[in-house]
């Protein structure tokens, strides 16, 4: 079984923490998997970064061109992660522009995810109608998700849409925001996370954007399955020692 | 139409909207409803009579006497430059600005490059009382400094974008950073013929005026509505696709698109986009951008901050790729010389983005009696300081 599916089914409140591949230091990626994993996240998003993200806030644009000065490819991800599975078993999905996909070539990418065990996709960019015409046969063939985002101004209709199309869990974005917003819980976010729960949508959700400490991560669990971590985990690990930062981090979620 | 847009927002293999969910809301808003708007009889009547009064259109077709003498054909400028604003970057801002009034919108963002396209936006927005804030490079604010003066004397907030390159395609970032942190309240006037469907048609359809006065003019003034060629420069293309669009489906017009080389296609230092570009997805569409391998967008180089820009417009790519137009580039260096030519053999100064258009002319031969039509985009005052640093005036 697909490993995100099995998570879901056997964990409630899962924490998935967001990094940036080949930042702070090149060669750290696998590293800081190995690292989450012991301290204990429950899944992990590995960005492969790109010149323009357009979707995201300063700390991870500057996480995204620090790791491209550096020489970060996509292709010496996929190196970098040949050997993710003797060390790593939780879901790890990668989450990037849909332009160095297409560069690096759609089939090519998803053997190379799935051959290194990689198991879903997030890739904002790409919308709907190109992923079911052009990229859902290969995605499906490789056993990858592909995880897509909603935010409080996605229609119902759509989201039902989207809760079709995919298979791994749904993205739900605390507002229309860029990464790295703090998340203000006020009436309308509840009213929002509220609806969303009574969709009862075939799929898991995770809250994601702007989740920065255990108060905002609990408050996101009681709305959804669990909560994704970003811009504050790497603003945690921009200095220092890579494996100490990872553990402090850790511990404000796990006490 | 075969040039034109189809129903899913591509032009063959080029178009679409991608663009992260947080700004689908907006974009399907505008897809849904521009045609309608547009082709409204009221938006209409308003659309044409600010062109009128306010903008000054039509502009003058002028036949260049002493271009024409230099070249052995008959050189007609569309003179853009005579707008209010002193470029056609104002065509679509008029249009976008009556849009944005119909969905209720009151806030304006932008994106600009050589600042044209913010004084147009800052303009309408000044006109309409609606509140405005402009993106522009770091680099930009300081070569175009008159520009970013007019901005703030006419009430838009200028924030510039210091990221990457600090030119037109980081301020482009910012923009669409800023419309995704403000999804309700806020319309994004594009200033290009470049985003997502719809924008490209949008765009190109405010422009096509150029175009539309063209014909008329020119089988006003040569008895046929048919010139042999027209020339525009491009940046992300919108005043080419205005001065193409109704001569699009003639095929025995021949449309050359004219980009910015920089220090030259293979110096690292250029922004001709088709001779370096590839296939890729930039700004929420598909079309062709410079870029690395890896997909990675390579920072372009132009003395002409309007064209310094890594991509251009999907239909642009799709006009290059049936070969239905011709894209060429001109140096720095050649544009520069062209700008001072036309000076003194016109008594216009171009902007440095028209001069490239003009610069081709130098490249071309041409059969006595042809017609060709240069689209002069705007007027050179921004470029004062350039122009002078490279001549010593
Ligand atoms: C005078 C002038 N011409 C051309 C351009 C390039 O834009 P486009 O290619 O969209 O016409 C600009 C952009 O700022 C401009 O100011």
């Amino acid at each position: 079984m697909n490993r995100i599916k099995k998570l879901f089914q056997e964990k409630k409140n899962i924490l998935s923490i967001y990094y940036t591949a080949g930042y702070p230091n090149t060669g750290d990626t696998i590293q800081i998997a190995e690292a989450l994993e012991k301290s204990g996240a429950d899944m992990l998003e590995i960005g492969f970064p790109y010149s323009d993200p357009v979707a995201d806030g300063p700390v991870i644009q500057a996480s995204s061109k620090q790791s491209l000065d550096q020489g970060m490819t996509l292709k010496l991800l996929f190196e970098q992660l040949k050997d993710l599975r003797k060390t790593v078993t939780i879901p790890v999905l990668l989450m990037g522009y849909v332009n160095p996909v297409l560069q690096f070539g759609v089939e090519k990418f998803c053997e190379a995810c799935a051959e290194v065990g990689v198991d879903g996709c997030i890739v904002p960019d790409l919308p709907m109608v190109e992923y079911e015409e052009f990229y859902k046969d290969c995605f499906e063939k490789h056993n990858l998700s592909n995880v897509f985002l909603i935010t409080p101004q996605t229609a119902e209709e759509r989201i039902h849409k989207i809760d079709g199309l995919t298979n791994g869990f749904i993205y739900l974005l605390s507002s229309s925001a860029t990464t790295g917003k703090n998340l203000e819980v006020g009436n309308t976010t509840e009213a929002y996370f509220s609806r969303i729960k009574n969709l009862n949508l075939k799929n898991p959700t995770m809250i994601g954007f702007g989740i920065s400490d255990k108060q905002t991560f609990d408050k996101a669990c009681s709305y959804a399955n669990g909560a994704i971590i970003g811009t504050a985990f790497v603003k945690a690990i921009a200095d220092g020692n890579l494996e100490e930062s990872v553990r402090t981090f850790m511990k404000k979620f796990k006490a | 139409m075969k040039y034109k847009v189809n129903e899913k927002g591509y032009y063959g293999d080029f178009g679409g909207a991608y663009i992260p969910e947080m700004l689908y809301p907006n974009v399907e808003e505008l897809r849904q409803n521009y045609l309608k708007i547009i082709d409204d009889a009221d938006f209409q009547k308003e659309f044409h009579q600010l062109l009128k009064d306010y903008v000054g259109r039509p502009s003058p077709l002028y036949l260049a006497k002493r271009y024409s003498e230099r070249y052995g054909a008959n050189i007609f400028l569309k003179r853009e430059d005579l707008n209010h604003t002193g470029a056609h970057k104002i065509n679509n801002t008029i249009g976008q600005i009556l849009l944005a009034e119909k969905l209720g919108k009151k806030r304006i963002i932008a994106e600009t490059g050589a600042g044209q396209h913010g004084v147009a936006t800052a303009t309408v927005c000044a006109l309409r009382n609606l509140e405005c804030v402009i993106y522009m490079g770091e680099v930009d604010i300081e070569r175009q400094a008159p520009n970013v003066a007019r901005m703030k004397m006419l009430g838009a907030k200028v924030v510039p974008a210091s990221s990457g390159s600090k030119t037109l395609k980081d301020a482009t970032n910012e923009a669409m950073r800023d419309w995704i942190n403000n999804p309700v309240d806020t319309h994004y006037i594009i200033g290009s013929v470049v985003g997502p469907h719809p924008y490209p048609d949008m765009v190109a359809i405010f422009q096509s005026i150029i175009s539309e006065e063209t014909k008329k003019q020119l089988l006003a003034q040569t008895g046929s509505d048919q010139p042999d060629y027209v020339l525009a420069c491009v940046g992300g293309g919108s005043n080419a696709m205005g001065m193409f669009y109704h001569f699009m489906d003639d095929e025995n017009v021949k449309l050359i698109a004219v980009e910015a080389a920089g220090k030259g296609v293979s110096s690292g230092f250029s922004a001709a986009t088709t001779y370096l570009g590839k296939e890729g997805v930039l700004h929420g569409s598909r079309s062709i951008l410079m870029q690395t391998e890896d997909g990675q967008v390579v920072e372009p180089h132009s003395v002409s901050a309007g064209l310094d820009y890594p991509g251009i417009g999907p239909q642009h790519a799709h006009l290059f790729k049936t070969g239905r137009g011709q894209y060429v580039s001109i140096t720095d260096e050649e544009s520069l010389e062209a700008g001072l030519l036309c000076t003194k053999l016109e008594g216009i100064i171009p902007a440095i983005e028209s001069a490239h258009a003009l610069a081709y002319l130098e490249k071309m031969e041409f059969k006595a009696g042809e017609n060709v039509v240069v689209c002069l985009s705007g007027r050179g005052d921004k470029d004062l300081d350039t122009y002078i640093k490279y001549f010593n005036l």
